[in-house]
């Protein structure tokens, strides 16, 4: 199989994949009209020779500013790798991948909270990378706090924190780089469905809020259909965009109300079918 | 553990957020066995006096069967009024200073070199290929065999002692440093990098402190290799008018004085206890902070 999907990338893709630090440098780009990420036709290859993976085939996304994209698809259809290549970790092999300049941070699906520092620390040293000086520092940290309601827990290390609350600071820790999007790697994959639908309710909050642009992977229909004005459906191995749906639901949302049900509906009959397809 | 008042007020998502926090946090049960000093020092401190008393009874009753003469295995009751003769003479306590320097000059040498070391082999790639595993050849090569050649090119000297306790040291520390750096969780590193952290702010503030830890244990072991190395020097390396415990040891060894050589060997044990608790209180006030100490017993 693997030899037919090497032959399917195309000599004539040869575009240097963008570095994403060049293009922060124009942050003043940023315009209304242009779209916040925009991939065009976006090869990424792991490895060489014989063992080398296509991991994403021609993906060509747009999504506009303050638009919450939610991808969806089986495991090993390149999600991550796309929010990796958006956020400037790794380079695409072939292709362009754009934010016009903006500030993009990631959030994991573990908090990836530094468990020598306390909650008030791990989101001061975003600051402090960014520059900000310390006593602004001080005052900042405490509203983020406030922002994801953790006031009072400032001094308490990540290990102190339940499951939910470390996933906020890491939130926080994510505000913190003031950033105008916001790449989320199934940041709530790991928690119950309790503290997720809360946490949903704040995400929506704080995306009106701040007017984030918001790229999400998941693999769970129903949280895609939830959150997302739109969601991309990916194949898997190689991941290509293989449909679009866009949610027509009135805010707010509920993930357990018939609209978004029938729409998680809708979307997993488009995983199973792609699944059925590789199948034969 | 109480929740902001207030916050919770603004809507309901809010109040439910505030109270499921309120119940992950119920407190865990077994806490406060750690809490309250002089209870926490009473716990560790009974089995190491049973431990003690143990030792003593096994040691009494070899003694009491008669196996060797007294002269040549003494008792209990024969060492210790002995130890205690020779703590209160200021030989001991000379010889356990210039022992004490060198061990503390040796291993602070032994640091340096290999924060180094380990510094630079886990940062430069070919460096790692020409020298890693040679670090690894070092720390398993037995010091002594170091005596020799040291001998020859120092003379009876302090330098002599020293570079041996340097070469039993430096290759642990190093290699705990190298270990630690290796072991910096990727996700933590992916977090760091998008947070802008780069270069020297991303040692500084992240990798560094992720390998604490194993550092930590490096430089324990690094400990332990430095005063063996140390011990043995003292007994091969005799420099004429310094009296050191390895000085002692050797002339009891060469007297035939079993008392007092048992006493001296009490010192030395007893004192790489008090250097091995040191360590020991730095890596738990690590492992606590990062909450991978939370049982008591484990």
């Amino acid at each position: 199989m693997s030899v037919t999907q090497r032959g399917v990338v195309s000599p004539e893709a040869t575009g240097a994949a963008q570095s994403p630090a060049g293009a922060r440098s124009s942050a003043s780009v940023r315009g209304a009209g242009s779209p916040a990420i925009e991939l065009t036709d976006v090869v990424k290859i792991y490895g060489k020779g014989r063992t080398s993976v296509l991991a994403l085939d021609r993906v060509s996304l747009t999504v506009a500013e303050g638009e919450f994209v939610c991808l969806i698809g089986a495991s090993g259809c390149g999600k991550s790798t796309m929010l990796s290549l958006v956020a400037g970790l790794d380079a695409a092999t072939s292709g362009e991948v754009g934010t016009g300049g903006r500030r993009v941070t990631l959030m994991f699906q573990e908090p990836a909270l530094f468990p020598w520092l306390t909650a008030s620390r791990n989101i001061e040293l975003a600051l402090r990378a960014k520059g900000v000086a310390k006593q602004e520092r001080r005052a900042r940290t405490a509203e983020l706090l406030e922002t994801v309601h953790l006031t009072g827990f400032g001094d308490k290390r990540p290990h102190e924190l339940s499951g939910g609350m470390r996933q906020r600071v890491a939130m926080a820790r994510a505000l913190a780089q003031d950033a105008d999007v916001l790449l989320m790697d199934e940041p709530f994959g790991a928690l119950d469905a309790m503290t997720r639908d809360l946490l949903h309710e704040e995400l929506d909050r704080l995306c009106a809020e701040r007017a984030l642009t918001v790229l999400f992977v998941t693999h769970n229909v129903r949280e895609a259909a939830r959150l997302g004005d739109r969601v991309v459906v990916l194949s898997s191995r190689p991941g290509r965009v293989i449909e679009e749906v866009k949610v027509e639901v009135a805010h707010p949302r509920r993930i357990d109300s018939p609209e978004i049900a029938e729409v998680g509906a809708h979307l997993t009959d488009l995983l199973r079918k792609e699944m059925a397809a590789h199948v034969r | 553990m109480s929740a902001e008042p207030g916050t919770a007020e603004s809507s309901s998502a809010l109040a439910s957020l505030a109270g499921l926090d309120r119940l992950e946090l119920a407190p865990q049960p077994g806490r406060d066995f750690l809490r309250g000093g002089s209870v926490k020092v009473l716990n560790g401190v009974w089995p190491k006096v049973l431990a003690v008393v143990i030792v003593l009874a096994v040691w009494q009753l070899v003694y009491l069967s008669g196996y060797k003469s007294a002269s040549i295995f003494p008792g209990p009751a024969t060492v210790i009024p002995n130890l205690w003769h020779e703590l209160n003479h200021a030989l001991l306590w000379s010889a356990i200073g210039t022992t004490l320097r060198r061990a503390v000059i040796g291993f602070a040498m032994a640091v340096v070199i290999g924060v180094v070391v380990g510094a630079l082999v886990s940062r430069i790639k070919p460096l790692r290929a020409a020298v890693g595993s040679m670090i690894t050849g070092l720390q398993t090569m037995p010091s002594i065999a170091w005596f020799p050649f040291a001998i020859i090119f120092f003379g009876d000297t302090t330098a002599a002692i020293l570079f041996v306790i340097v070469l039993g040291a430096a290759p642990s520390i190093a290699n705990g440093l190298i270990a630690g750096v290796d072991y910096t969780p990727p996700l933590l590193l992916r977090a760091g990098r998008t947070m802008g952290l780069h270069g020297i702010s991303l040692y500084r503030h992240l990798i560094l402190p992720a390998s604490l830890p194993t550092f930590v244990a490096g430089l324990k072991q690094g400990w332990a290799f430095a005063w063996r190395s140390l011990m043995a020097g003292e007994l091969l390396v005799i420099i004429a008018g310094q009296a050191s415990i390895g000085v002692l040891l050797s002339n009891d060894q060469d007297q035939a004085d079993m008392s007092s050589a048992i006493s001296v060997m009490i010192v030395i044990l007893v004192l790489g206890i008090v250097v091995d608790a040191l360590f020991g209180q730095a890596d738990l006030a690590i492992r606590k902070r990062r909450g991978l100490a939370g049982i008591p017993g484990v």
